[in-house]
């Protein structure tokens, strides 16, 4: 699959992520470069073959459940600590809705 | 002059025992060495000496008072920083979190050091480590001690280096495709990628959720195992983690491996390097000789696993680091105006170039009209790789493949090329894909004098028959 500047930009904006101009020079080029590598899987044949999501394996129903015991939480001020910018114990952003 | 680099687990509770030094005094000497040596590797991104000798003076105490301090008392232990310790800055080796310091202990760092491990420091890795050469790093690449020309490895090669070094007896990795095997095989020690599961991974920084392992390093088998030991079995903060019973390691240790049988994929040997092709060919004329029985096998799906497992990691990679947008995780950019531009930007910056490729490609591969040609179809040709395997555990004990196509190469070797530096990861994804339990063991030396390593696969949950068979290889 060969990647043009335009979709580069568009999965950047997906991605949440800004790119310089020679970012996206080089995206074009190297994700071009490994798709022509995925394009591969196309050869094989998977018809009928349930997708793996997750390595299973032989547990109890209730294996992964554990007892309900009261567990003292982080605390909002812990929980925050490594937020950039914060006010009374919360997260804060530049504002969102517009006058 | 205590050796910190000759020394084994169980040469650190014989010298404890018979008051060669003092837990304090090792931990002293390993952080001076670690010191020492870092301007050669930058493998460590920080000591944390305070955490050290507060730990080292409480084996002390229980050695004085007749008190057991753990299988790992007194232990010098190097943590990657993908790993979060409370109170001790993790980077992931991100300038995204240049200033992270977590508010609590990973599972397997409170598992360590309850057994009495000492943290010594935290290892360099390749950012969120995603790479094969740790060169990916935002605080610089690791040199591999044993030639600093060239690359430790990756993405844990910080924690390859440390114990190759010697300036800790053994280390955390993480394994996601090869993250602690393949480091292990380029500086010439061991490595354990263990089922999937059998770690919990509470406290791992999440890159690829159906792939990330807590796994060791150390310099032989033993040691190995008993630190998977004591990290292993079920923790009621991960529900991935098996509630299996984790079973007495190195009592397996037994040197018997008489009739074990063998299987050698066809598949894993046609890009191997002369030299690792040649080695790989000698560690089955050793392994035959311990008794095994050793036939080829063929593993067809494994033409298909570069790809397979590079949409994978990518698709959950992008997911997992969608949480590092400005406002959680300290970084954020100071172009910040809107709430869109915080997270755009913040990301632009913060994050580096591999990780940018690995979350544009991710992303790609999710977005509307790809999913199904990328995506589904990659999980669809997963679950050929894993039937693969359980097809060939059927008649076999053990699968035996390189780690690597070649040994370690040069810094800057590879970096302008991300498909030539994924091909690297060609033998150790395939048993990541499946979740089954995986190691490097050290086979031999090039002509250079480059540890190459040999990989052995087993069957899930099948950990102690693989460190039988890598401890009879190891004695041979």
């Amino acid at each position: 699959m060969k990647l043009t500047e335009t979709d580069v930009r568009y999965v950047a904006n997906l991605a949440n992520l800004t790119l310089t101009e020679e970012e996206i020079g080089r995206m074009v080029h190297d994700l071009g470069g490994i798709l022509e590598q995925m394009d591969r899987l196309a050869e094989i044949d998977t018809e009928g073959v349930a997708p793996m999501a997750q390595v299973l394996y032989e547990a109890s129903d209730t294996a992964t459940l554990r007892p309900d015991v009261e567990r003292a939480p982080l605390g909002s001020e812990l929980a925050v600590a490594n937020a950039p910018v914060t006010a009374g114990g919360y997260y804060k952003v530049p504002k969102v809705i517009e006058r | 002059m205590i050796p910190v680099a000759q020394l084994t687990i169980s040469s650190v509770r014989e010298g404890l025992k018979n008051k060669e030094f003092t837990a304090v005094e090792l931990t002293r000497a390993a952080l001076d060495f670690a010191a020492a040596e870092n301007p050669k590797t930058n493998a460590y991104l920080l000591l944390c000496p305070e955490r050290a000798l507060a730990a080292a003076e409480n084996v002390d105490r229980q050695l004085a008072a007749g008190e057991d301090p753990g299988p790992l008392g007194g232990v010098p232990i190097g943590v990657k920083d993908v790993i979060l310790t409370k109170g001790v800055r993790t980077t992931c080796g991100s300038k995204m979190l240049e200033n992270y310091i977590p508010p609590y202990d990973a599972t397997a760092v409170e598992r360590i050091e309850a057994a009495g491990g000492i943290l010594i420091g935290k290892t360099n890795c390749d950012e969120f480590a995603m790479g094969s050469s740790n060169e990916n790093s935002a605080y610089g690449p690791v040199r591999n001690p044993v030639a600093p020309d060239r690359v430790p490895g990756g993405s844990s090669g910080g924690s390859a280096a440390v114990v190759a070094q010697g300036t800790a007896v053994v280390s955390l990795g993480s394994d996601t495709g090869g993250s602690v095997r393949q480091p292990a095989s380029f500086c010439g020690i061991v490595g354990v990628t263990p089922t999937y599961g059998r770690v919990s991974r509470y406290g791992l920084v999440a890159y690829a959720s159906s792939l990330d392992h807590v796994a060791p390093f150390a310099r032989n088998v033993r040691d190995a195992a008993t630190v998977l030991e004591v990290m292993a079995g079920r923790d009621p903060l991960d529900s991935t983690c098996a509630a299996a019973p984790v079973p007495n390691y190195a009592a397996h240790l037994t040197g018997e491996v008489r009739g074990m049988k063998l299987g050698i994929p066809v598949e894993y040997m046609k890009h191997a390097s002369g030299e690792t092709a040649a080695l790989i060919n000698r560690s089955v004329t050793e392994l035959e000789g311990l008794g095994c029985e050793v036939r080829e096998i063929s593993l067809p799906a494994t033409d298909y696993a570069i790809a397979t497992y590079y949409i994978i990691c990518c698709a959950e990679a992008s997911s997992n680091l969608a949480r590092y947008d400005g406002v959680r995780y300290t970084g954020r950019s100071a172009k910040s105006d809107t709430l869109s531009g915080m997270y755009q930007n913040t990301r632009g910056e913060g994050f580096g170039a591999e990780v940018k490729r690995r979350i544009m490609l991710g992303t790609y591969v999710l977005s509307h009209g790809y999913y199904d040609a990328y995506y589904v179809k990659a999980q669809k040709v997963r679950a050929l790789i894993s039937k693969d395997f359980t097809r060939a555990f059927e008649s076999l004990d053990a699968i035996i493949a390189p780690v690597s196509p070649f040994p370690a190469f040069r810094l800057g070797e590879k970096m302008s090329d991300p498909v030539e530096m994924y091909l690297s990861d060609i033998y150790t994804i395939t048993g990541s894909l499946a979740g089954i339990p995986c190691m490097s063991v050290p086979c031999g030396t090039t002509g250079e004098g480059l540890p190459v390593g040999l990989q052995i696969l087993c069957n899930h949950f099948d950990e102690q028959k693989m460190f039988r068979l890598a401890d009879a290889f190891e004695r041979r």
